[in-house]
C-alpha cells in the first residue's frame, strides 16, 4: 500500500488532500509495519495469513487421502492419521474458514460503508495477533507430533484426560480459545462499526446488502462463540485441575460437551456461509447488470436464518439417545432452513433472470457455488430426516455433505471474490487463459473428490478410520476420490498462480472495471489508508445505485465531509445508529506496538497454561490486564471541544463527549457476549442436574447463606456507589471519593465470594456438583475482579484529565458493567444457595 | 428420496442456466413470484410430505409402549464389543452378537469408557454408546446370515478396527446356536 499511482490525485487540491492524510494515516515502514492498525492492512494479513493455514490444512486433507486412496495402506500409522484428520478439521473451521470471512469483513466493510477505518483498530490489531500467534501454536504442535487427536469437535471422554493424558487436548482446547477470543473481539467490532460508522444519510434500511450479511453474520458470532469458549474453559479446568464437568463417573455428563459444541458448531456453517453469501448477493447483480431482487426478502431470510440457525444444532447429536418428540422437533426444524435459504437462491436467479447477465471468471464461481450448493442443501435435507440420518450420521456421506455445504459454499464464492475485487488492488483483471482452466480444475476435483463419498458413505463406510481391510465394496471409490483430491489441489495451485501473475501480467483496466455500484470502487487504486479523501452523503440517492465513478473525483478533491485534514487526527464520521444522521466526530488512535505486546503477553499467558506452570500463568494474565487499562489511558481526547465542524455545513462534537460513542455500543456487544456465556453456564448446571448419570450420590451442599448474601449485597452497593461517582462527575465535583467506596464494596464482595468457594460441600474435584458450584462462583470474582481494573483506569484518567462533566463515558461503562456483575452475581449465587434443594427434588429422579 | 432429490438439483442447475444463456426468458415472471414460487411454495410442497413421512417411519424404529421384545445389552469397550443375553441366562458373547430372524429386538447400547456407537450397516438405525448413559435401538433381521458390525463414533487409536460380526439364526435355532457360541467362548478363556 505505498503511493497510489493515480492520474486522479495529479489534480492538485486533490493531491495536496492526499498528501495531507496520507501522513496522518499511513503505517510506518521497516519494523514500524508491525504497529499498523489501519483495516485495510491488517484485513489484508489476515487474508493472506488465512490462506496460509487453509494450505496447510489442505495438504493435510490430501494425505489423509494418499492414506485411504488403497485398502491397509502402510502410509500412516493410526495415532498419526487422527492427529492428522482432527488438524485437517480444526484448522480449516477455526484457522481458515472463520478468519477468512472475518478478513473479508475487516477490509471491506468499512470501504462498502463510506468510513475510513474501524471503530477500534488497536483491538482489529490485537484479534489480527492473537489468531496469528493461536494458529502458530497449533502448528508447531503438528510438527512437534503433539496435535490433538480426538476429532475435531473433541467429544469427551475421550478428549479427558483420562484417554488422551498428554498435551495433545490442551492444544487444541487453549490455541482454538485464543483464536476466537480474536473471532468474538473483530465480531463485536464489526457490529460496533456497521451500526455507528457509515456514510451520513445511508439508513439502515439502505445499507448495501454485504453490510447486512456482515452484520448480522458478526451479531451470531457474538452469540455463537461463548458456549465453545466456556465449554473450552470447563473441559480445560478438568484437565488441568480434576473439576468433574465432563467426567460420567463423578456427576458429569460427556452429553453436556456435545451440546455445548454444536450450540457453537451449528451456527458456525452460518457464520461461515452468510458473508459468502454476501459476496454473491453483491456480485450477482453487478453481472447481471441490474439492482438485487427482493432486497427487504433477503434481509428477512438472513435474520431468520440466524434464529433457526440457533434452534438446530441437535440434529448433529440424533443418534445420542434423544427423546422422540425432541427429535421430530429439530428434524422440522432443520428442515425448515430450507426456505430462506431458498428464498435467497430464487432471488439471486431472479436478478439474472430480469437482468442482461455476461460472463466473466467471477460468475464462473458464482455457476460452481450453484452446483456445489444445491447438492450440499439437498443432501442436507435428506440428514435432517431422522430415519436416514440414523443410517447416513457419522458416515461418509456427512463427510461428503458438510464438504459441500462448508468446504464449496465457501471456497466457491471465495475466489468469485479474489477475481472480482483484485482490480481494485491492483488495476488489472485476470488472465482468462489461466483463470478458466483454473476453475474447471477445482470444480472437477472438488466433485470428482467429495461425490464419490456419498456413495462410499452409503456403501456403509464409517468417518475416521484409518485403514479398510478391501473387501467392504470401498476400493475403487476411495481411489477415484483421492484423484479427485489431487486435481483439485492442482487447480488450487492454478489459481494460486494465477493470482500472483495478475498482479504483474494483468490486463490494465480502467477503475471500477465490472461498473459496481458499491464504494468500495470511488476510491485511488490501491485503496488509500485514509480510504475515502472525503465522506459521501446519502442523503436521498439509494445506495445500491451509487455510480462510483461520478464519485470519485469530488470525494478526491475533498467535497464530501472531512476533506481536510485536522490536529494530526485520524477523523471519521459517526452517525446515528438507525436513520445514518451524523451523530459525532469519531477520532481514531494512532499506529503503535500495544496490540502486539498485548497478544505476546496473552501468548505468553496461553503457553505457561499449556505447559502448565498455572501462577505464571496468571501473572501474564494480570499483566495482559494492566496493558488493557494502559491501552485505554491513551484512548480519547484530553479537553472539551464542543462541536467541531464537519464540513458541508454540519458541526458535531467528538466522540467523547457524546452519550451514544462507539465503546458504549461496544460494551454492550460485550456483555451480551458474556450474557450469553452465563447462559451457557447455568443451562450446564441445571442440563447436569436434569441428565447427569451418578448425581444421587453426592453429599448434600451446605452453602453458607451469610456469606452468598452479604456478596450480593457488596455488589448491589458498588453498582450504588458508582451511580454516585457518575453524578458526582457529571456535576462538575470530585469522583475520586465515590469511586474508593466503590472499590471497597467490590473488594469484600470479592473476599466473601472467595470464601464461598474455600468450603464448598461436596469438594469440587468429588462430584460436578461441587464443580458447578465453583464454576458459578468463580464468574462472580472474575467480573469483580475486572470491575476493579475499571475502577483502576477511572481514577488514572480521572487523574490525566480525560474525565469532565462533558466527557464521562468512562464512569457509565463502570456503571454498566458493575449492574451486569451485580445482577449476574444475584443469580450465579442464588443458585449456588438453591442447589442444596435442586438436589433433593433429583433424588426423587427415576 | 434420493429421485427426488436429483429432480429439485436438475431444476435449480437448469433454472440458472437458462437465465444466463437465454436473456430476458426469466423476465415474464415477476421479482416477486420468483420469490414466492421459489423461496416458499416449492419448499412448502417438498418439506411438509418428507418431514411428515420422517416422521412416521421414525416411528418404527423406536420402541413403543406396551410392547417389549427380547432385549440384547450391547456393552462397548475400547476396543471390543461385549453382548449380554439377559433373557437367556445372562451368558455373553465378544465381538459376535447372535440374534434370531424375523423378530425385533431391542439392543440396549452402553459404554464403559468413551462414547461408541452401535451400527449394522445393513440393518437400518445406529445409535451412540454413552458412557453413564443406556440408549435402546430396535432393529429386525429379516434372514438368517451373517453380517458385519462396526463403531461408528470415533473412539481412539483402534476405532478402525473396532468390528463385531452378526450371526442371525432362524428363530427355532437361535437358543441353541446361542448356547453353543457362549460355552465355546467360555471353553477359550480357560
Amino acid at each position: 500500500m505505498s503511493e497510489p499511482v493515480d492520474p486522479l490525485s495529479q489534480g492538485t487540491p486533490a493531491l495536496r488532500l492526499h498528501r495531507q492524510l496520507s501522513a496522518i494515516w499511513a503505517t510506518g515502514s521497516g519494523l514500524q509495519r508491525l504497529a499498523a492498525v489501519n483495516h485495510s492492512v491488517i484485513g489484508m494479513r489476515m487474508m493472506i495469513t488465512s490462506f496460509a493455514f487453509f494450505a496447510i490444512a489442505g495438504v493435510l486433507g490430501m494425505l489423509t487421502r494418499v492414506q485411504l486412496a488403497t485398502p491397509n495402506s502402510p502410509f500412516m500409522t493410526s495415532e498419526t492419521y487422527n492427529q492428522v484428520f482432527t488438524m485437517h478439521g480444526s484448522m480449516m473451521l477455526f484457522l481458515f474458514a472463520i478468519p477468512m470471512v472475518e478478513s473479508f469483513a475487516v477490509y471491506l466493510t468499512p470501504k462498502v460503508l463510506g468510513a475510513r477505518d474501524f471503530a477500534f483498530p488497536r483491538l482489529t490489531a490485537y484479534g489480527y495477533w492473537c489468531y496469528l500467534f493461536g494458529g502458530t501454536i497449533l502448528t508447531v504442535a503438528l510438527v512437534a507430533g503433539a496435535a490433538p487427536n480426538s476429532g475435531w469437535f473433541m467429544y469427551t471422554p475421550l478428549s479427558s484426560n483420562v484417554f488422551t493424558p498428554d498435551i495433545n487436548s490442551d492444544v487444541w482446547l487453549l490455541g482454538v480459545t485464543f483464536v476466537e477470543i480474536s473471532a468474538l473481539s473483530l465480531a463485536i467490532e464489526i457490529v460496533v462499526s456497521i451500526l455507528k460508522m457509515r456514510a451520513p444519510g445511508m439508513s439502515l434500511d439502505r445499507m448495501p446488502i454485504f453490510a447486512w450479511y456482515i452484520l448480522v453474520t458478526a451479531m451470531m458470532m457474538i452469540v455463537a462463540f461463548p458456549p465453545l469458549i466456556l465449554g473450552s474453559i470447563l473441559l480445560e479446568v478438568e484437565r488441568a485441575f480434576g473439576l468433574p464437568f465432563f467426567d460420567p463417573t463423578r456427576g458429569g455428563d460427556a452429553l453436556l460437551w456435545q451440546h455445548l459444541f454444536w450450540l457453537f458448531g451449528h451456527p458456525d456453517v452460518y457464520i461461515i456461509f452468510l458473508p459468502m453469501a454476501g459476496v454473491l448477493s453483491t456480485i450477482i447483480p453487478v453481472f447481471a447488470r441490474r439492482p438485487l431482487v427482493g432486497y427487504r426478502a433477503i434481509v428477512v431470510a438472513i435474520i431468520a436464518l440466524a434464529f433457526l440457525s440457533f434452534g438446530i444444532w441437535v440434529h448433529h447429536m440424533f443418534t445420542v439417545g434423544i427423546p422422540h418428540l425432541a427429535l421430530a422437533f429439530f428434524s422440522a426444524g432443520s428442515a425448515i432452513v430450507a426456505v430462506p435459504t431458498a428464498v435467497q437462491v430464487f432471488a439471486w436467479l431472479a436478478t439474472l433472470a430480469h437482468g442482461r447477465p455476461r460472463w466473466d471468471v467471477p460468475m464462473l464461481y458464482v455457476f460452481g457455488f450453484f452446483f456445489i450448493f444445491v447438492m450440499g442443501g439437498l443432501t442436507g435435507v435428506m440428514l435432517a430426516m431422522v430415519p436416514f440420518d440414523w443410517q447416513a450420521h457419522d458416515t461418509y456421506f456427512v463427510v461428503a455433505h458438510m464438504h459441500y455445504v462448508v468446504a464449496g459454499a465457501l471456497a466457491f464464492p471465495m475466489l468469485a471474490a479474489f477475481y472480482y475485487w483484485m482490480p481494485l488492488l491492483t488495476g488489472r483483471t485476470a488472465v482468462h487463459r489461466l483463470s478458466v482452466p483454473a476453475f474447471w480444475l477445482v470444480f472437477i476435483g472438488f466433485n470428482m473428490t467429495f461425490f464419490m463419498m456419498h456413495l462410499t458413505g452409503l456403501r456403509g463406510m464409517p468417518r475416521r478410520i484409518y485403514t479398510y481391510s478391501g473387501d467392504e465394496g470401498w476400493n475403487w471409490l476411495n481411489l477415484l476420490s483421492s484423484i479427485g483430491g489431487f486435481v483439485m489441489t492442482i487447480g488450487f495451485a492454478l489459481v494460486v498462480i494465477d493470482l500472483f501473475v495478475q498482479l504483474r501480467y494483468g490486463k490494465r483496466v480502467r477503475r471500477n472495471p465490472w461498473d459496481s455500484t458499491t464504494l468500495e470502487w470511488a476510491m485511488p487504486i490501491p485503496p488509500a489508508p485514509y480510504a475515502f479523501a472525503s465522506i459521501p452523503d446519502f442523503g436521498t440517492t439509494r445506495t445500491d445505485s451509487t455510480v462510483p465513478n461520478d464519485l470519485t473525483l469530488s470525494l478526491a478533491r475533498g467535497e464530501g465531509y472531512l476533506g481536510f485534514a485536522r490536529n494530526g487526527w485520524q477523523e471519521t464520521l459517526g452517525v446515528h445508529k438507525t436513520s445514518g444522521v451524523p451523530d459525532q466526530l469519531i477520532v481514531l488512535p494512532s499506529p503503535t506496538y500495544l496490540p502486539l505486546y498485548t497478544a505476546l503477553l496473552t501468548a505468553a499467558a496461553v503457553l505457561a497454561m499449556l505447559f502448565k506452570f498455572y501462577l505464571l500463568s496468571l501473572g501474564f494474565a494480570l499483566v495482559t490486564a494492566c496493558l488493557f487499562v494502559l491501552a485505554g489511558q491513551s484512548a480519547g481526547l484530553p479537553r472539551d471541544y464542543g462541536p467541531l465542524p464537519v464540513g458541508r455545513g454540519v458541526s458535531v462534537p467528538p466522540h467523547t463527549e457524546v452519550a451514544d460513542a462507539p465503546a458504549w455500543l461496544a460494551l454492550i456487544c460485550a456483555l451480551v457476549a458474556d450474557g450469553t456465556l452465563f447462559t451457557s453456564l447455568l443451562f450446564g448446571t441445571f442440563y447436569l442436574w436434569i441428565s447427569a448419570p451418578n448425581w444421587t450420590a453426592a453429599v448434600a451442599p451446605e452453602p453458607s447463606r451469610t456469606l452468598a448474601i452479604g456478596a450480593v449485597a457488596a455488589l448491589a452497593v458498588a453498582a450504588a456507589t458508582s451511580r454516585g461517582s457518575l453524578r458526582a462527575a457529571t456535576a462538575g465535583s470530585g469522583a475520586s471519593g465515590w469511586i474508593g467506596l466503590t472499590l471497597l464494596a467490590l473488594l469484600a464482595a470479592i473476599a466473601a465470594a472467595v470464601g464461598q468457594i474455600a468450603d464448598i460441600v461436596p469438594h469440587p474435584r468429588e462430584h460436578a456438583l461441587g464443580a458447578t458450584a465453583a464454576a458459578l462462583i468463580g464468574y462472580v470474582i472474575l467480573h469483580g475482579g475486572i470491575g476493579l481494573l475499571f475502577l483502576f483506569s477511572n481514577t488514572l484518567r480521572l487523574r490525566a484529565g480525560f474525565i469532565s462533566p462533558r466527557r464521562v463515558l468512562d464512569l457509565r461503562l463502570t456503571r454498566l458493567w458493575l449492574d451486569y456483575t451485580c445482577v449476574t452475581g444475584a443469580i450465579a449465587l442464588g443458585l449456588v444457595l438453591a442447589l442444596p434443594a435442586l438436589v433433593t427434588v433429583v433424588g426423587a429422579r427415576p | 428420496m434420493l429421485t427426488g432429490a436429483s429432480v429439485l438439483f436438475v431444476l435449480v442447475i437448469t433454472l440458472f442456466l437458462l437465465v444466463i444463456w437465454r436473456p430476458g426468458w426469466g423476465a415474464g415472471v415477476s421479482p416477486g413470484r420468483w420469490l414466492v414460487l421459489g423461496g416458499l411454495v416449492l419448499p412448502g410442497i417438498v418439506l411438509i410430505p418428507l418431514v411428515a413421512y420422517a416422521l412416521i417411519a421414525g416411528e418404527s424404529l423406536l420402541p413403543s409402549p406396551g410392547h417389549t421384545p427380547p432385549r440384547i445389552e450391547a456393552v462397548a469397550r475400547q476396543w471390543t464389543w461385549t453382548f449380554h443375553y439377559p433373557d437367556h441366562g445372562g451368558v455373553e458373547t465378544r465381538n459376535v452378537l447372535h440374534m434370531p430372524a424375523g423378530t425385533p429386538i431391542d439392543i440396549l447400547v452402553s459404554s464403559q469408557d468413551v462414547i461408541h456407537a452401535f451400527w449394522i450397516p445393513r440393518f437400518a438405525g445406529k445409535i451412540d454408546a454413552v458412557p453413564g448413559h443406556v440408549n435402546r435401538l430396535r432393529i429386525q433381521a429379516d434372514r438368517p446370515g451373517r453380517y458385519a458390525g462396526q463403531c461408528n463414533e470415533f473412539c481412539g487409536l483402534g476405532h478402525a478396527g473396532m468390528r463385531f460380526d452378526v450371526v442371525v439364526d432362524r428363530p427355532e435355532e437361535f437358543s441353541a446356536a446361542l448356547a453353543r457360541a457362549a460355552a465355546a467362548e467360555g471353553s477359550e478363556k480357560k
